[in-house]
């Protein structure tokens, strides 16, 4: 069987309709007799609530309904645990969730008080300044050591403190290891990753059918299938009676993948109780505190290493910023503990990380989902090893990878999809000679560089190094069909975030059943076509539908191939399948249409043989044991303005191995993404919250995500060692570009003004050229 | 985010734009490009209760280089009529280095110079400009005129000397003199973004090539556009070296006192104020040499 | 109370429209929602995003910080209005699609409309001058790169074709 598209860029199917502004957003749902809802927000980060008055809101003309906790009534309750912990020995983890509607106490700014139904978003938002809102204001809790410190203000009173989870990790010895080392390096890091600030907000359209005792909800969420489910089962219906549909989606990146927001829950409630379709649309300024966020961990970090650069161990403990809520568990800080292993041999491990509540708005995973942090910590370890043992930066690294025969390489500590992290297959030397070739390192650090000094200009170069855990389960599940029109159809649970799953999905489909791409229609993201699968996150699609896809297809080819040797009556060796036909090898004039094969394996009439499925259709799953290991370097050459400390990208090169590659386009825009966002979170963009847990820049305006101007044209380059996990060997990619960004640009700036000569160590991201100026100030440059 | 309502009228002459704005006084505001104005009512932090729309006065768009000693530009001029006008970016180098910073082409396709300065945000570049040019705003009500200095003009953060009543009608600004050169220059996070700092530089040289006048304005560092022409008063009579120059910039670094923000704090505002201010003046030096 | 409703009449893509409008719409609610032409989109309604983008009488203006009542008598392009007359896609939608310049596609049609303009102004530009024109349009998918190597290739093609 050849593979016409399977490893080919080819282009989207899903474009034209996106290019026309024709595709279904959120926004794009009209239906008549809609409604438009508005939520009062708390403005305040930690209060109790002592009363609120809603009675003005509903004299306004215009104004159909205002809800708050109270209306809810039974309907009201705590969201449900998503991700439950790891089962990590002795592990501390206390479980609070977000509610629909605040009642008694608001943890964070932003949090839903009440809401406005309205005949238009205008009227709506008209009658959120008629509440009136009666607050007991309570201390906020925003940095993270204050959290924890005694007589510190609690976020969930019956806790008694702020501590949301304790997990400690370890694996060897590490006492031992520093012991013995010959260097032990100690160091603070701050890491803080940003928000997701996808171009698209989020959105809910809910729609009750009262005659029909069908709910309809059209939601910009990455996971429709367990939001179907779980919607089914705190409404009280039947899960039939309720379908999600994930239209197009403007971006995810993660946080869309968080479910059973306030307003999730919320909507359906209403169109329930008025009988009529409502529409919710997250503004802008709204985004910024309703949907959940990525921020800050502090790392105490120390590695013990030999003269030669070799690592004996790694010791860290840190505070993750959880926020108000813990519903999506521990994934965020658990992948920051596994990712920093990195690529490295590291025999002994000593992780600690408190989660720690704050009266700000809730940490799920954005893209990366915690391996910044991990990956920054121990890219900087090595960097700093590198500068007191006078190893080059490179070098040290190279010493350390795991080498291509110890796979799989058992890490031992648990990860994310609760299996020990063992790195299944990988060949990390080639990936950063690559790199180092595509980036001229050689060359830049010794000719280009010193000749660049000499001009007085301040350029540097930096490589980065990471192992991703990618293609975790559980599990995704495809429908592959031939119809009778001949036209194919593949359904899938998993939605779409705009990362060309109609494209790739359909390119596996067409090669098993000789068709070409575009006649393959793929149905994503409609809980009626298809119900289960856990969703589009963790860089996982590719891996894990698409070994499903794979196997769907192969059931349907040899139907179609098992029907058409009984029409020829020969066997089925002697049939080949293209071109939308099954003819016999060498003879095409004797063909069979798809079309006619699958009008065949569905009669109108007479009987069939028992144990006989009819049509040309499978419904296959995949779930794969275990997460499956990609990996890459990047590289970087930055020069940095030495009085203005503003920075332009010369060069930017990644080399990547995720396995085998459906469609390399669509890989490369992948890692072009993650890369844009990786550099907006190392030096443009930060939340700026105060102390009293407000966001003082909760604007485009001042949240500054990159533009054309700040990210930099990038070289891409590829190895690949094929997943053993899955039939196809595909590894997932989505996160990959974003993940050692932070580390490289602090690599890079230290290098560009020689900061490690004069004792300054950049141990934080994001920076900015005020952040380096400031830094940079006690030694007087 | 929707704005509040209000009532809109579209005025169909300046006299009767003039009349509703003293009717309505301060619950009323002139709409003109929107830029700035329209966001702020987006966020529900400005809510006039009457808008006037003044974008049909199509008499106050207007670049007149006609007269001698002073370019007017009418208050309704947009951001892109400017840049489309070579003869009026050579008149004004200031513009001509000021109007790529101010946001976005579609923001300059409607922004107006008189809804800049109306809006008087402290970071905004035009301002500046004005100021270092000694601009003179020309400011009309249905019961006269008035004319003001720029620097008169901007009073505090987002407030200008305009009483309610009034209308920015036309701005002017005297000709460079000869022997003169410009440079505008900013620090910005992103391009298009509100600069952290940034000045408009005026040097005059005499026939020895002496320093005889400097004019120095930043924004972004103060509440209004920050005057610091007296702080560089040391060029005055000298040549502008080097060494001259530096000496001026770190009297401005002592001279200014901005608040800092959360994109810079002050003391990086402080810093790139100095070296702002040495390449603007050293930039504005060069362009006379050239010129000659 | 204001009365409600100030007649407008407008062209949007060659058509046509005459509506009553509350004086506060903004341009892309009505674009969107009364008009029915929901490819423009909205992302911040601060004007700093992009994907509102449209032309007004050429010019790309960001239609979120436009009120429906202020376009009337004005002619609009929208991103609908950009497809050939048999449904086509035009040069620019073309080398999208050919250089895998959208992801997500939500930011595309304010793109779309901001190259259009650009363009016509400038066919030769150079990589810095495009990126230029296009960083009023934020894009958190694609990291840009495809984009500009999709409009450079665009100008290229239209500068062939035109006579």
């Amino acid at each position: 069987m050849t593979t016409r598209f399977f490893g080919a860029p080819v282009k989207r199917n899903e474009d034209r309709k996106l290019l026309t502004g024709q595709a279904l957003f959120i926004d794009d749902v009209e239906l008549p007799n809609m409604l438009h809802a508005a939520f009062l927000r708390s403005q305040v980060a930690h209060a109790r609530i002592r009363r609120i008055d809603v009675s003005a809101a509903l004299k306004r003309p215009g104004v159909v309904a205002v809800y708050t906790a109270d209306d809810l009534g039974a309907y009201w309750q705590a969201g449900p645990l998503l991700v439950p912990p790891p089962p990590i020995p002795g592990i501390i983890f206390h479980l609070r969730t977000q509610v629909p509607l605040a009642r008694d106490k608001i943890r964070y700014a932003g949090e839903p008080l009440a809401v406005i139904v309205a005949e238009s978003r205008y009227i709506a938002e008209d009658a959120l300044d008629d509440i009136v809102v009666d607050l007991e204001t309570l201390p906020a809790v925003v940095d993270l050591e204050a959290a924890m410190a005694a007589g510190a203000a609690v976020v969930h009173d019956d806790l008694g403190s702020n501590v949301a989870s304790h997990v400690r990790q370890a694996k060897g010895d590490y006492r031992r290891a520093a012991a013995n080392a010959d260097l032990v390096l100690k160091r603070r890091f701050r890491y803080e990753h940003g928000i997701s600030s996808p171009i698209e907000t989020r959105g809910i359209v809910a729609q009750w059918n009262a005659r029909g005792q069908q709910m309809t909800i059209w939601d910009t969420t990455q996971a429709p299938v367990f939001v179907r489910n779980g919607l089914a089962a705190i409404l009280g219906v039947s899960e039939r009676q309720v379908r999600v549909i994930a239209p197009f989606i403007g971006g995810g990146f993660g946080p869309k993948i968080m479910i059973f927001y306030p307003e999730e829950v919320t909507l359906p409630w209403i169109s329930m109780r008025l009988n009529r379709p409502v529409k919710w649309i997250e503004d802008r300024l709204e985004h910024f505190v309703a949907t959940t966020h990525e921020r800050g961990q502090i790392h105490d970090a120390e590695i013990a290493i030999a003269r030669d650069g070799r690592i004996l161990g790694v010791r860290d403990v840190f505070l993750h910023d959880n926020g108000a809520y813990n519903p999506y568990g521990l994934t965020v800080p658990i992948n920051s503990q596994c990712t920093m292993l990195g690529p490295y041999v590291i025999p002994a491990y000593d992780s600690t990380f408190t989660s720690v509540f704050t009266t700000l708005p809730i940490v799920t995973p954005y893209r990366g989902a915690g391996r910044q942090h991990g990956v920054f910590v121990i890219e900087r370890l090595l960097d700093l090893a590198a500068h007191e043992l006078a190893i080059d930066p490179v070098e040290i690294r190279r010493r350390n990878l795991i080498p291509p025969d110890a796979f799989p390489f058992n890490n031992e500590i648990i990860y994310q999809d609760f299996a020990p992290l063992q790195y299944d297959s990988g060949n990390y030397e080639p990936v950063l000679d690559k790199a180092l070739a595509a980036i001229g390192y050689e060359k830049f650090v010794h000719e280009e560089q010193p000749k660049l000094r000499a001009e007085g200009r301040c350029v540097g170069i930096a490589v980065a190094c990471y192992v991703e855990g990618t293609g975790v389960g559980p599990y995704e599940g495809a429908k592959v069909q031939v119809q009778s029109n001949g036209r194919v159809s593949l359904v899938t649970g998993i939605g779409t975030q705009g990362q060309g799953h109609f494209t790739s999905f359909a390119q596996i489909v067409a090669d098993q059943l000789g068709v070409d791409v575009t006649e393959v229609d793929v149905v994503t993201g409609d809980t009626d076509q298809f119900y289960w699968g856990a969703g589009t996150f963790a860089s996982r699609g590719a891996v894990v539908a698409g070994n499903a896809i794979s196997e769907a297809s192969q059931v349907v080819r040899r139907k179609a191939l098992k029907l058409a040797g009984e029409v020829f009556e020969c066997s089925e060796d002697d049939l080949v399948i293209a071109d939308g036909k099954v003819s016999i090898t060498g003879i095409p004039e004797k063909f069979v249409s798809l079309s006619e094969l699958a009008q065949r394996a569905n009669p109108m009439r007479g009987a069939v043989k028992p144990g006989t499925e009819p049509g040309l259709e499978s419904t296959q799953y995949f779930g794969p044991p275990s997460g499956t290991t990609a990996n890459g370097v990047h590289a970087m050459v930055v020069e940095v303005d030495p009085e203005t400390f503003e920075l332009r990208i010369l060069k930017y090169v990644v080399v990547h191995d995720c396995g085998t590659v459906i469609n390399p386009m669509i890989l490369a825009g992948q890692i072009h993404g993650g890369v844009a966002q990786g550099i907006g979170n190392a030096f443009y963009e930060k939340l700026a919250f105060d102390d009293q847990g407000q966001l003082l820049n909760a604007s485009l305006a001042d949240y500054l995500l990159p533009t054309a101007l700040e990210i930099p044209r990038m070289e891409l380059g590829h190895t690949a060692t094929a997943s053993p996990l899955n039939p196809l060997g595909i590894k997932g990619a989505g996160e990959a570009g974003a993940i050692p960004v932070g580390a490289l640009f602090a690599q890079g700036i230290e290098n560009a003004l020689e900061l490690a000569r004069k004792g300054i160590e950049l141990l934080e991201i994001p920076l900015s050229p005020s952040r380096l100026y400031e830094l940079t100030r006690k030694d007087g440059t | 985010m929707k704005p509040a309502p209000f009532r809109y009228v579209a005025a169909s002459s300046l006299a009767e734009a003039l009349v509703l704005k003293a009717r309505y006084g301060e619950e009323a505001r002139f709409l003109a490009g929107g830029q700035s104005l329209i966001p702020a009512m987006n966020f529900r932090l400005a809510r006039p209760a009457v808008l006037i729309d003044i974008n049909g006065l199509t008499e106050l768009a207007s670049i007149d280089r006609s007269m001698a000693q002073a370019i007017r530009l009418g208050a309704l001029t947009r951001y892109c009529a400017m840049e489309k006008d070579a003869g009026f970016l050579e008149a004004c180098p200031l513009f001509a280095d000021a109007l790529p910073h101010i946001a976005h082409p579609q923001i300059r396709n409607r922004g107006t110079i008189g809804g800049n300065f109306c809006h008087a945000d402290p970071a905004s570049e035009l301002p500046a400009v004005a100021v270092a040019m000694q601009a003179r705003m020309c400011i009309k009500s249905s019961r006269g005129e008035r004319e003001l200095a720029a620097v008169d003009f901007f009073v505090a953060p987002l407030t200008t000397a305009l009483k309610d009543e009034e209308m920015l009608l036309e701005i002017a600004f005297p000709v460079p003199r000869p022997r003169s050169g410009a440079a505008f220059m900013e620090v910005a996070r992103r391009r298009g973004d509100f600069a952290l700092a940034g000045v408009a530089a005026i040097v005059s040289l005499d026939e020895d090539d002496r320093c005889s006048g400097i004019r120095l304005v930043f924004c972004g560092v103060g509440e209004t556009p920050v005057d610091a022409s007296t702080s560089v008063s040391s060029l005055i009579g000298q040549r502008c070296t080097d060494k001259a120059i530096a000496g001026a910039a770190a009297d401005v670094r002592r001279m200014v006192a901005p608040a800092g923000n959360i994109h810079a704090s002050a003391e990086y505002q402080r810093h790139i104020a100095e070296i702002l201010t040495r390449r603007a003046i050293a930039m504005a030096c060069d362009r006379i040499a050239h010129a000659a | 109370m204001q009365p409600e409703g100030h007649d407008i009449e407008l062209s949007v893509n060659g058509v046509q429209y005459r509506r009553a409008v509350e004086a506060r719409m903004l341009l892309s609610d009505f674009l969107r929602h009364e008009l029915m032409l929901a490819g423009t989109h909205v992302g911040c309604e601060q004007g700093v995003c992009g994907a509102c983008t449209i032309l007004l009488d050429g010019a790309p203006v960001r239609s979120c910080l436009m009120f429906a009542v202020q376009a009337g008598g004005h002619d609009l392009f929208t991103v609908e209005g950009l497809i050939g007359a048999s449904g086509e896609l035009n040069p620019l939608q073309q080398a999208m699609h050919e250089h895998h310049g959208l992801q997500c596609g939500y930011c595309t049609p304010g793109i779309l409309m901001t190259m259009t303009a650009f363009l016509k102004q400038n066919p030769d530009p150079s990589e810095l001058e495009l990126r230029e024109a296009l960083s009023g349009n934020l894009c958190r998918c694609t990291g840009y790169q495809n984009i500009v190597d999709a409009m450079l290739k665009a100008a290229e093609m239209m500068r062939a074709a035109a006579p």
